[in-house]
């Protein structure tokens, strides 16, 4: 019973900022109503018992990425004025989901076809599911490979960004 | 109890409202920030996922997604700073040199 409040508020949490981020006209007030959306969906995951997400979701989506996206946005400091004209941004962005319904209205019920007779709990799990240690072993046991050639991929981000960077412009 | 569908169906409003955002607005900020959005919702579902059918590989997959994401941002805001500094505009209409 409980579980089922947390989910309804955290669900409506995300759903209602990530609408509010696509609404907003200035990019720092999406940016903010986005680290919203990370955070309840944050919450999702601990509610499906993802500790070791649930803590990385906070720390590198709604930490790391959104602080160094605030950071780029206010050093290019945009006035209101320079900011693309985007007369009526409600109206387009409520006519769009109107557009995407039908699509959405397909994907549900796909899985109300799938998944309807499933029942609706999920079955009950051992104590370690999701934690750090559950996650790291089969992380460095069956995934070492991508996890190399994830450290690989980063470190070409780097270099590219450091080009990128050192380029005049 | 939410099961399996709702959280499937929060994932779905999540993707089609980072969809919505990246088709509509011309901010490209506002774009960057949907596809966030977009990443997110399916992160949601690889963890649904891997609570329904209880094996933990969403798990690695989701982790790698948010690797992936770190990279990304990290490029396309410096290439963000750099279109900004040659055109003084954030309009996406306004980068049409390469029409395809």
């Amino acid at each position: 019973m409980e579980t089922s409040i947390y989910f309804f508020i955290l669900a409506t949490l995300a759903v209602v900022s990530g609408l509010i981020t696509i609404t907003r006209s200035h990019p720092l007030s999406a940016t903010l109503s986005l680290v919203v959306t990370l955070i309840a969906v944050a919450g999702l995951y601990a509610l499906l018992s993802a500790d070791f997400l649930f803590v990385i979701q906070i720390l590198v989506y709604a930490g790391a990425i959104l602080a160094l996206m605030v950071f780029v946005i206010m050093l290019l400091n945009v006035s209101p004025q320079e900011m693309p004209p985007e007369p009526g941004i409600k109206t387009r962005v409520a006519l769009t989901l109107l557009f995407l319904s039908p699509f959405f209205f397909l994907v549900e019920r796909a899985i109300m076809l799938q998944y309807r007779s499933q029942s609706t709990d999920f079955l009950p799990i051992s104590t370690d599911f999701g934690t750090i240690q559950a996650v790291g072993q089969l992380l460095y046991r069956d995934y070492y490979f991508s996890f190399e050639i994830i450290s690989v991929l980063l470190l070409v981000a780097l270099v590219g960004v450091v080009a990128l960077a050192k380029r005049r412009a | 109890m939410p099961g399996l569908i709702h959280y499937l169906t929060v994932s779905a409003l999540l993707f089609f409202i980072g969809m919505a955002g990246f088709i509509a607005r011309k901010n490209i900020f506002i774009m960057f920030l949907s596809v966030e959005l977009m990443l997110n919702a399916i992160n949601l579902s690889f963890i649904a996922f891997s609570r329904h059918l209880n094996q933990l590989d969403g798990h690695i997959f989701v982790f790698f997604v948010i690797a992936i994401a770190a990279s990304e941002a990290a490029i396309s805001l410096a290439l963000v700073i750099l279109l900004y500094k040659n055109r003084q505009t954030l309009n996406v209409d306004d980068f049409n040199e390469m029409k395809g």
